[in-house]
C-alpha cells in the first residue's frame, strides 16, 4: 500500500534515516557545492564563471542555513520557540573572532589561551553549549514554556548584547572583533581561503542535517514530538521532559555555535549587533517561510530568505524590512506549512493523478 | 602480585564493569512491595486551592489487582486524587504510599510513572503526530534515559509485545494510522494501550465512556474487566450504567472526601448517598 491509495496511511519512510526529501536534499547540497566549485574554476572571461564574492556570498547563506537548522530541531521538532538563538551564534563567532585576533597580537589575560586552534574549537562548541546548559536547566526544570520562554531567549540575548558592548568585557566593544588576516597560517584575503570556507560551511551544514536528520528519525526525536504535542502525556508515562529538552537544546546550541564560527573569517567582524534581538526573530523567520519541523524547510528558507534579502536590500534598500515582514505575514496566512509545506503538498497531487 | 592489589584492581574492574551503569548512577527502583497489605494508600490527604477545599482528610485504600470505581458529583474531587497521586499536585497534608515502600510524595511524575502506575486522562491525549505504533512503542517499558532512548530500537520482544496490546485493544487494523485521524473512541483504547505497553502495576482511568457510544462503551467496559486481577485499575466515572456494568467495589467521593464505599447496591442503597450524587435521576438505584 502507499501513501496514494490511503490517503490515512502514513510514510513509513519517515522513520528511516534516508528518506525521499533526506537524499535529495544531500544530492542538492553535494552537487550544488561542486558545481559551484567546477564554476568558480573556470577562467575569469567565461560566461558561467562564478567569482569569489559569490563564492564568499554563498559561504555565508551556508552558515546561515546551520542556524536554521539549529532553530528548527526544538522549534519544529520540540515545539520552544527560542527567540534568542542569536545569542549562541554570536558566541562561537566571538570565540572564532578571538581565535583569529590572536594570530597577528597577542591576547590579554585568560583570552591568550584562544592563541591556539584546539582551545578555540573547543570554546567554540562549549560556550554556546555550557549557556544553553545552565539557561535550559533553569528553564526547564522551573517548566517556563511556550511564550514565557521565548521571552526569557529574548531577554538573555538582550543581556548578552548589552554586555558585548561595554569596552570593559575587552570584546571591542561595540566595534567588536574586527581585522582578521590569518586562519591556522593562511591569510584571508586569498581566493583559496575563501573557496575552503566555503567548503568547510557546507560539509558542516551537511554533516549538521544529518546529525539533526539522525535524532529526529531515533526513538529520541518521537520523543521530541511527542513532547512538542502532549507534555503532560510524555512525562506520565515516564520520560523526564526537561532531560529531553535540555539536551536538544544543548545540541542546536552547539550547531548554532558552529555557524556563527564560521561565519565570522567569511564577514571579517563579530559585533553585538549579532546579539540583537531583532536577527534571532529573523532567523524563526526563515524557518517559518522555509517549513517548520522538516529540515530541509528551515535549510531553503534561510536560503531564500537570505537570497532575497541580498537583492532586495541592493534594490530597495528601505522597502526590505516591509518585504520580509508582509511575506512573513503572507507565508503564516497562505502557507502555514511553509514552502516545505507547499512542496509537499504538490507532490501529493501529482501522486494523487498520477 | 600481592593480595591486597589484586582486591584493589578487582574492586576497580568491578567498578569499571562495561556492561552496566555505575551503582551510584543507577535508577533507585525497587519492585512494589505489596506483602503487608494494600498496593496503594492515601491516608488524610488534604489540599486546597486558594481556600477551596478540593480533598478533605481523604482516606483510600485500593488491594492488589482490585478494580474500583470512584464516582461523584462535579466538583467531588476525584480529578484532583488523580493529581496527587500521579505526582502533579502535592497534598497540604497526609501520606500517599505505592505498596509498603515507596512513599509518592517524595517523586515526581516520571518517577512515580516508572514506578508502574499509569494514569489515564479524562480527554483522550495520544500523539497526533505519530502513528498507532509508535505511540504505543513510546509508552513500553523500558530504560528512558536520553542516550538510551536516542539509540533505542524496537526488538522482537518489543513489536510482540506491541502487537499484543493492538489485539487487546482491537487496533490491529489501525496500526499504521496516525493517532490523530482515529475516531473518540480508538483515541481512548490506544491510551489505555499505552498505559499497557508501561506493564504499570496501578492503571487511573478517568471517564474513560465519556462522549462514546453505545458498542463502544461495551467493548470499553470488556478491556477494563479483563485488565483487572493482573493489574490495578482505579476508574473514575460520571456514567452510572457504565460504572454497575464494571464495578465491584465503589467509593463515592462528595466535597473531597470519602462519603460511602461499598459494592453498587450497597453505595446506591445509602441515603446519604442518594441525597447528595444520585439524586431523581437515579431512581432504580
Amino acid at each position: 500500500m502507499t501513501a496514494s491509495d490511503n490517503p490515512q496511511a502514513i510514510d513509513r519512510s519517515r522513520q528511516a534515516f534516508l528518506s525521499r526529501s533526506t537524499l535529495l536534499t544531500s544530492v542538492v547540497l553535494i552537487v550544488g557545492m561542486l558545481g559551484v566549485l567546477v564554476l568558480n574554476a573556470l577562467p575569469d572571461g567565461n560566461p558561467l564563471h562564478v567569482s569569489s564574492a559569490t563564492v564568499a556570498l554563498l559561504g555565508k547563506y551556508f552558515t546561515y542555513m546551520l542556524l536554521a537548522l539549529a532553530v528548527d530541531l526544538i522549534w519544529g521538532y520540540l515545539g520552544i520557540l527560542s527567540l534568542g538563538h542569536g545569542a549562541f551564534f554570536a558566541l562561537g563567532g566571538y570565540a572564532m573572532g578571538l581565535y583569529l585576533n590572536a594570530q597577528t597580537s597577542p591576547l590579554p589575560g585568560w583570552q591568550a589561551v584562544m592563541t591556539y586552534f584546539p582551545v578555540a574549537a573547543l570554546a567554540i562548541v562549549l560556550a554556546p553549549g555550557l549557556l544553553a546548559l545552565v539557561f535550559g536547566w533553569l528553564a526547564f526544570r522551573s517548566r517556563v514554556t511556550g511564550v514565557y520562554f521565548s521571552i526569557i531567549t529574548q531577554a538573555l540575548t538582550f543581556a548578552l548584547m548589552l554586555v558585548f558592548n561595554r569596552n570593559e568585557m575587552g570584546m571591542g566593544g561595540s566595534t567588536g572583533l574586527t581585522r582578521f588576516y590569518e586562519l591556522l597560517g593562511f591569510s584571508l584575503s586569498s581566493e583559496g581561503m575563501t573557496v575552503a570556507l566555503f567548503i568547510a560551511s557546507g560539509v558542516a551544514v551537511l554533516l549538521a542535517f544529518w546529525l539533526c536528520r539522525a535524532i529526529v528519525v531515533s526513538r529520541l526525536g518521537r520523543v521530541s514530538m511527542a513532547t512538542r504535542d502532549a507534555e503532560a502525556r510524555v512525562r506520565f508515562i515516564g520520560y523526564r521532559v526537561d532531560h529531553v529538552k535540555l539536551a536538544l537544546f544543548v545540541v542546536s546550541a552547539m550547531i548554532a555555535g558552529i555557524a556563527g564560527a564560521l561565519y565570522v573569517p567569511q564577514v571579517g567582524i563579530i559585533n553585538p549587533s549579532t546579539f540583537a534581538p531583532l536577527f534571532s526573530i529573523e532567523v524563526v523567520v526563515w524557518v517559518a517561510l522555509g517549513g517548520r519541523a522538516t529540515l530541509y524547510g528551515a535549510l531553503l528558507g534561510a536560503l531564500v530568505v537570505n537570497y532575497l534579502k541580498t537583492v532586495l536590500t541592493g534594490a530597495v534598500p528601505d522597502a526590505w524590512l516591509f518585504l520580509l515582514g508582509g511575506l512573513f505575514v503572507l507565508v503564516t496566512m497562505a502557507l502555514p506549512q511553509g514552502i516545505a509545506g507547499l512542496l509537499a503538498r504538490r507532490r501529493g497531487r501529482q501522486e494523487a493523478s498520477a | 602480585m600481592n593480595p591486597i592489589a589484586s582486591g584493589r584492581l578487582e574492586r576497580l574492574r568491578e567498578f569499571a564493569r562495561p556492561d552496566r551503569v555505575f551503582d551510584f548512577m543507577a535508577p533507585a527502583q525497587s519492585p512494589v512491595d505489596v506483602s503487608h497489605g494494600p498496593i496503594l494508600y492515601l491516608e488524610d490527604v488534604s489540599v486546597s486551592f486558594d481556600g477551596f477545599q478540593a480533598i478533605n482528610r481523604l482516606n483510600l485504600t485500593i488491594d492488589d489487582g482490585e478494580l474500583r470505581c470512584i464516582i461523584g458529583p462535579n466538583g467531588a474531587g476525584k480529578t484532583t486524587m488523580m493529581d496527587i497521586i500521579t505526582g502533579k499536585t502535592r497534598p497540604d497534608t497526609g501520606q500517599v504510599w505505592f505498596g509498603s515502600r515507596h512513599n509518592l510524595l517524595t517523586l515526581d511524575e516520571p518517577q512515580i510513572a516508572n514506578l508502574g502506575i499509569g494514569r489515564k486522562f479524562q480527554k483522550p491525549t495520544v500523539f497526533e503526530a505519530l502513528d498507532v505504533t509508535e505511540n504505543l512503542e513510546l509508552a513500553m517499558a523500558g530504560d528512558r534515559r536520553i542516550w538510551k532512548t536516542l539509540l533505542a530500537r524496537l526488538d522482537h520482544e518489543g513489536q510482540a509485545r506491541i502487537d499484543e496490546v493492538l489485539e487487546t485493544t482491537g487496533l490491529s487494523a489501525q496500526r499504521h494510522r496516525l493517532a490523530g485521524v482515529l475516531s473518540h473512541g480508538q483515541k481512548q483504547w490506544l491510551e489505555i494501550g499505552m498505559l499497557l505497553m508501561q506493564r504499570p502495576r496501578l492503571l487511573l482511568v478517568d471517564e474513560p465512556v465519556a462522549g462514546m457510544t453505545e458498542p463502544e462503551m461495551h467493548r470499553t467496559a470488556d478491556l477494563l474487566t479483563r485488565l483487572a486481577g493482573q493489574q490495578s485499575v482505579v476508574v473514575v466515572e460520571h456514567d452510572m450504567g457504565f460504572v454497575r456494568s464494571i464495578a465491584r467495589q465503589v467509593t463515592v467521593l462528595h466535597q473531597g472526601s470519602v462519603l460511602a464505599e461499598g459494592t453498587m447496591d450497597e453505595v446506591a442503597g445509602d441515603p446519604r448517598v442518594i441525597e447528595v450524587y444520585l439524586g431523581g435521576d437515579e431512581e432504580a438505584a
